[in-house]
């Protein structure tokens, strides 16, 4: 018997144990949606393009990196189609794909979070803001309420460096993730 | 010498796909004992049988091996062609090399191999075949029905109607079943209880039905033509003979806001209760975990804390210190019909069910099931048929009517379509536009399953007149927010969230066999499949026979039914039982157990093993009559065929016909040594 | 009582730091032993799994790593988006193909997954007794007695279902019992389980805005005087992100961490359980809750008094009357 060849779904069954076929198109995931009402492309929808190996479509939809990752589609799916963890998979292939079209803001917030764990092995938040400012072009946005957050202790100048940052670097490395 | 012919079927393309039929009609031509060989594209045809019976009178054949399909097919095919013939037909047998063979290979070569290997064990065996004689067994012409729901009653007036007797058993107090909580029925919205109230009473007076309600089947022995059941009839407290219905003692008792199952808990009932109005029999029972008087006795108090029904009682019917009692019934034929239950939207769930946290695991007063929505459309409901919504009574002005709730929902532990609920789902918002003419009705669906004579027209009908409007997409989410209730949904045709108001809504929920189907089962020693329904003996061919001869069944408790399908197999089941009690003896195969009382040491090990009870101990006797020890006897009629006693005997003194040591010895060496 | 490794995530040594100081001053009070794990690393957060599958596993198990090395049975991660990690990580080495051989190499270290991961609320939930008894004993008034708080879970500590298990996903109870135990009473509201708009804090302001919305009004309406969380996210997206949903003249929602709750029910004092560092300032609420406990105190003693002296008028009474009785009688048969 020849090989099936490559689809989008048996991509997304190999990289994480979901049968996107199982998907039934209930729409269950899509009612609870918390950003629904945001997205051009609901759960079920993404779970749609899957199956009908619409990679294209799929990974350069903008609306995959609107989702918040609360499982909520996931917990209430009828039929363990897991669509927060397709959702996921089409994430990561967005990225190694290098057609991902994420909204410029929740890309260089990804980025700018893993570079501060890369470099720092913690978050240094008063950090992460500007290299976010810097990836996002947002300049002026004062994305955290800084003044209030130093006044009430919860700001820091100085980063938090664990001794362990080469292991930290080496998980990186291991993983093939460079921010 | 044996002279075996084998004939090797192609079966069309199922075999000779991946087997070389005639590569195998070649390696067994020079098997010792081989006769005759022949390969033929449908060995099954007319020609086919021809064919087998002319090799056998032209070549004086002793043995007939047919190379094909299971024997469960054709065996009775073969062997008939083989008596025809004049061949004791208990010397022809089938190798399975379709099932067991070419259906499960794909490469030719194995495949060929794997045919010629099956086909010499079975040759081998034929060697070692004796000819015997089919067994006679007597029948006992009454049956058994377990269940009076519709199914129940319908297979119990066809068997009685064809004169024979029928033992009905039902562990309610009245026979009727779901149908009897029914408002209307789809798809010409008769009146349910209407059309069932005649068959129960029917039922009740039919000279030829014992009716034993408030009962249980405790244990089956026997087999088929001869089952002896024995029956539980749990304490009433009631005496059937003196009660004459005046139900003096349901106003005289005092516990009067017991939830009515009935009324699917939108009503109450008495601790002594007839379930409705139309009950069959019209005989109360006490419920005795309710019961004032009883809970007293449990606390241990010295004094009856009541005993109101009694003393309202005039026929002294009332006997508090009734006890469960046992009856036994001879049995020809057994239908299990007992029906189904709706998935339970409450959080304790069964084992391998989840609940519906999302939906408010019931706790929401306003979310109801459909057999509640029946009660509430029901003219002899709690709200004598108005649409009253159960916290406050109001009329709801909107109403959800959610599908699939526990069906198609794998995560929830059910995976099949309950089949009923997109009919009954489209009767209810029916119904309620009916009689909430200013009210909107909302349905969310999947899929609108309503296949069936009328069935898609009424659905229709429900959206193109009545105004239902239905949504396609399952909710997300259910609650109580205020005095609405918050139906969290999607519309997958418009590519919507929906969030409606609604003042009640209405799970559709899914079709579950009843508690206690697996342990009946068990007593019928009939199979289960994963979610608790009896499995019928083939889906297609045999839709109301079971595993175990003169065991039928009829209606939900196979898989989810309707009621014309359950009243439909419930005839069939008639049918059945009618044909087994139309010959006075039964044939049977002669595969049963046989001791040999020469070598047999009388250890019994045989008798504790046997699940069938077929084995007894037999005295022998010397020549004068003097009693020297005792031997096994099976009893032919009982015995299953199973051999079990065969591996445990210690001196090798029992044999299984058509299956002895030697046989089985023969088919192994024929694997073993044949290269 | 227990000893367990501590992970605070970076979110307690930084925006959340309240949550921190109130969480180790609570299990001081408790009897809990916590060890922070030495030189631990963030657990990637959202952004680690939403970038790549086996990096948002591999940084979570360096810690569990950690802690198994330190000779830890059982890690405490009160953050809920950390608990979260932790867990899925360790459910995925336990479950998916090839992972468990995978980790000694990724992380450098030997690793066999053997640490259990627990929240702050199950840690609470499951010493409910204990705080029970303490809060009784606690000499000052219960400022929480009887007062409405709506528990919070959002997404992160009950979802997935086989990553946390430790509560119903849909109608969790666990810290609606750390309320009750604190004697306050739980609030039956709808919006438990819905998501606060999680990381979008800073990319997507305006959708946490809406959802965060949407959360404390539910709260509000149900008559919920605070809202009790156990998420950095919930938090920050609720407390900080509230004056920007606020409608002019709307009272301010507390939100409070659910082990600044239980400090405050075992008395202790809100400078030391960070209450100062919320952006919706909590001591209205406090100064209120204080004051009301106060009066509901004084009140009972005043009661109890009041009973005491009815008691004993009605006992001098009766012995009056026994006294005059007795005599009546002695007179009686002296006649």
């Amino acid at each position: 018997m020849s090989a099936p060849s490559r689809t989008l779904a048996t991509d997304i069954l190999e990289a994480t144990g979901i049968n996107p076929a199982t998907c039934y198109q209930c729409g269950k995931c899509s009612a609870g949606c918390p950003m629904a009402s945001e997205s051009d492309l609901r759960p079920h929808n993404v779970m749609r393009l899957v199956v009908q190996d619409r990679r294209e479509a799929a990974l350069s939809e903008q609306s995959i990196w609107l989702c918040l990752t609360c499982e909520t589609c996931s917990a209430r799916c009828p039929n363990a189609c897991d669509p927060a963890r397709v959702i996921d998979a089409v994430r990561e292939m967005s990225i190694e794909a290098e057609v991902a079209d994420m909204p410029r803001n929740v890309a260089a917030f990804h980025r700018a979070f893993l570079e501060q764990i890369r470099t720092n092995g913690r978050l240094h938040e008063m950090g992460m803001v500007m290299e976010y400012k810097l990836r996002s072009g947002d300049l002026m946005k004062d994305v955290i309420n800084a003044p209030g957050m130093l006044s009430r202790g919860k700001l820091s100048f100085r980063a938090e460096r664990i001794e362990g940052v080469a292991e930290i670097k080496r998980i990186f490395e291991k993983c093939g993730v460079t921010p | 010498m044996s002279r075996i012919g084998v004939f090797i079927c192609h079966c069309g393309e199922n075999i000779g796909r991946t087997v070389d039929c005639e590569a195998v009609t070649e390696a067994l031509k020079d098997h010792p004992g081989v006769a005759f060989t022949e390969d033929y594209k449908y060995m099954c045809s007319d020609p086919g049988q021809q064919l087998v019976k002319k090799a056998i009178e032209d070549n004086d054949l002793t043995g007939v091996v047919v190379a094909a399909c299971s024997p469960h097919m054709h065996e009775k095919t073969f062997r008939r062609a083989c008596d025809q013939a004049g061949l004791n037909k208990y010397m022809c047998e089938m190798a399975n090399i379709r099932e067991h063979c070419s259906w499960i290979h794909e490469d030719r070569g194995e495949a060929t191999e794997k045919a010629v290997d099956i086909t010499r064990t079975i040759v081998e065996k034929v060697k070692h075949n004796q000819p015997l004689e089919s067994i006679h067994i007597p029948v006992t012409k009454r049956a058994l029905v377990i269940g009076g729901g519709i199914a129940g009653i319908q297979a119990a007036l066809d068997i009685a109607d064809g004169g024979h007797e029928v033992v009905l058993v039902e562990k309610e107090a009245s026979i009727g079943g779901h149908m009897s909580q029914l408002s209307e029925t789809f798809p010409t919205l008769d009146c349910s209880q209407c059309i069932l109230t005649p068959r129960m009473v029917e039922a009740y007076q039919h000279p030829n039905i014992k009716l034993h309600t408030w009962s249980e089947v405790e244990k089956v022995d026997g087999y088929i033509g001869n089952f002896t059941v024995k029956i539980r009839k749990k304490a009433r407290s009631v005496n059937e003979d003196l009660c004459n219905g005046c139900g003096d003692c349901q106003e005289a008792c005092p516990a009067k806001r017991i939830p009515s199952e009935f009324e699917a808990g939108l009503g109450n009932r008495t601790a002594i209760y007839v379930p409705f109005p139309q009950a069959v029999p019209n005989i109360p029972v006490l419920d005795r975990q309710n019961c004032t008087l009883f809970k007293g006795r449990r606390k241990g108090l010295a004094k009856d804390a009541c005993g109101k029904c009694k003393e309202a009682c005039l026929k002294d019917a009332i006997d508090y210190d009734a006890e469960d009692t046992f009856i036994e019934e001879e049995i020809g034929a057994i239908v299990v019909a007992t029906g189904f239950q709706l998935y339970s939207i409450g959080r304790e769930q069964p084992e391998g069910l989840k609940g519906y946290g999302e939906y408010g695991y019931g706790e929401v007063p306003d979310v109801i099931d459909g057999l509640q929505f029946e009660r509430l459309a029901s003219a002899s409901g709690p709200t004598a048929g108005a649409i009253l919504r159960p916290s406050d009574g109001k009329e709801p002005k909107t109403v959800v009517f959610v599908h699939c709730v526990g069906s198609r929902d794998s995560e929830k532990g059910i995976s099949y379509c309950s089949k009923i609920c997109c009919m009954y789902n489209a009767k209810h918002a029916m119904l309620y536009k009916h009689k909430v003419h200013d009210g909107r009705a909302v349905a969310f669906y999947m899929d609108i399953r309503a296949a069936g004579k009328g069935y898609d027209e009424f659905s229709r009908r429900a959206i193109e007149e009545d105004g239902a409007e239905y949504i396609r997409g399952r909710v997300s989410r259910i609650f109580r927010d205020g005095d609405v209730v918050k139906v969290w949904g999607y519309d997958t045709l418009s590519q919507e969230q929906v969030v409606i108001d609604a003042d009640m809504v209405v799970l559709a929920t899914a079709m579950r066999p009843q508690d206690g189907v697996r342990e009946l089962a068990q007593k019928l020693s009939v199979s289960t499949d994963e979610h608790g329904f009896i499995n019928e003996a083939h889906p297609k061919l045999r839709p109301v026979e079971t595993n175990t001869a003169g065991v039928f069944v009829a209606g939900a408790c196979q898989a989810p039914r309707d009621i014309p399908d359950a009243v439909a197999m419930a005839s069939a089941t008639g049918a059945k039982v009618l044909s087994l009690f139309s010959a006075d003896e039964l044939e049977r195969e002669p595969a049963v157990a046989i001791v040999n009382e020469n070598t047999c040491i009388g250890c019994m090990n045989c008798a504790k093993v046997c699940a069938y009870g077929a084995i007894e101990q037999r005295e022998i006797c010397t020549v004068d009559g003097h009693v020297c020890g005792h031997v096994a006897y099976v009893n032919p009629g009982v015995c299953q065929g199973c051999g079990t006693c065969q591996a445990v005997c210690l001196s090798k003194s029992v044999e299984l016909q058509t299956f002895t040591d030697e046989q089985i010895f023969s088919e192994i060496n024929a694997l073993c040594y044949w290269e | 009582m227990t000893d367990v490794a501590y992970y605070p995530g970076c979110s307690l040594h930084g925006t959340s730091r309240e949550f921190d100081e109130s969480l180790r001053a609570v299990a001081a009070e408790l009897g809990i032993g916590l060890t922070e794990i030495a030189d631990w690393s963030c657990c990637g957060a959202s952004s680690g799994h939403t970038t790549d599958h086996l990096l948002g596993v591999a940084l979570p198990a360096r810690n569990l790593a950690l802690a198994e090395a330190q000779g830890f049975d059982t890690v405490l991660a009160p953050c809920a988006a950390c608990y979260n990690r932790l867990s899925a990580a360790r459910l995925a080495i336990a479950t998916e193909d090839g992972l468990a051989e995978q980790m000694p190499d990724i992380l450098g270290h030997p690793f066999a997954n053997s640490v259990d991961v627990h929240n702050a609320v199950e840690l609470l939930r499951d010493a409910s007794v204990t705080i029970e008894e303490k809060v009784a004993a606690t000499l000052a008034p219960n400022p929480l007695e009887g007062v409405k708080l709506a528990a919070y879970y959002g997404c992160l500590l009950v979802r997935p279902f086989e990553v946390c298990g430790y509560d119903d996903p849909e109608q969790p109870t666990s810290m609606d019992e750390v309320i009750d135990a604190c004697g306050a009473d739980d609030v039956d509201w709808d919006m438990k389980v819905e998501c606060c708009g999680g990381a979008f804090s800073v990319s997507r302001t305006a959708s946490v805005l809406r959802l965060g919305r949407a959360i404390i009004d539910n709260a509000r309406s149900h008559g919920a005087e605070a809202i009790i969380v156990a998420c950095p996210l919930c938090h920050s997206n609720l407390d900080l992100r509230q004056k920007a949903m606020a409608q002019r003249g709307e009272e301010p929602m507390p939100i409070l961490f659910v082990t600044q709750m239980v400090g405050l029910a075992l008395g202790l004092a809100p400078v030391d359980l960070g209450l100062g560092r919320h952006f919706v300032d909590t001591e209205p609420l406090i100064a209120r809750l204080v004051q009301q406990a106060a009066k509901r105190v004084a009140a009972e003693k005043l009661a109890k008094e009041e009973a005491a002296a009815k008691a004993a008028a009605r006992a001098e009474k009766q012995k009056v009357g026994v006294a005059a009785g007795t005599s009546g009688a002695e007179g009686g048969e002296a006649q």
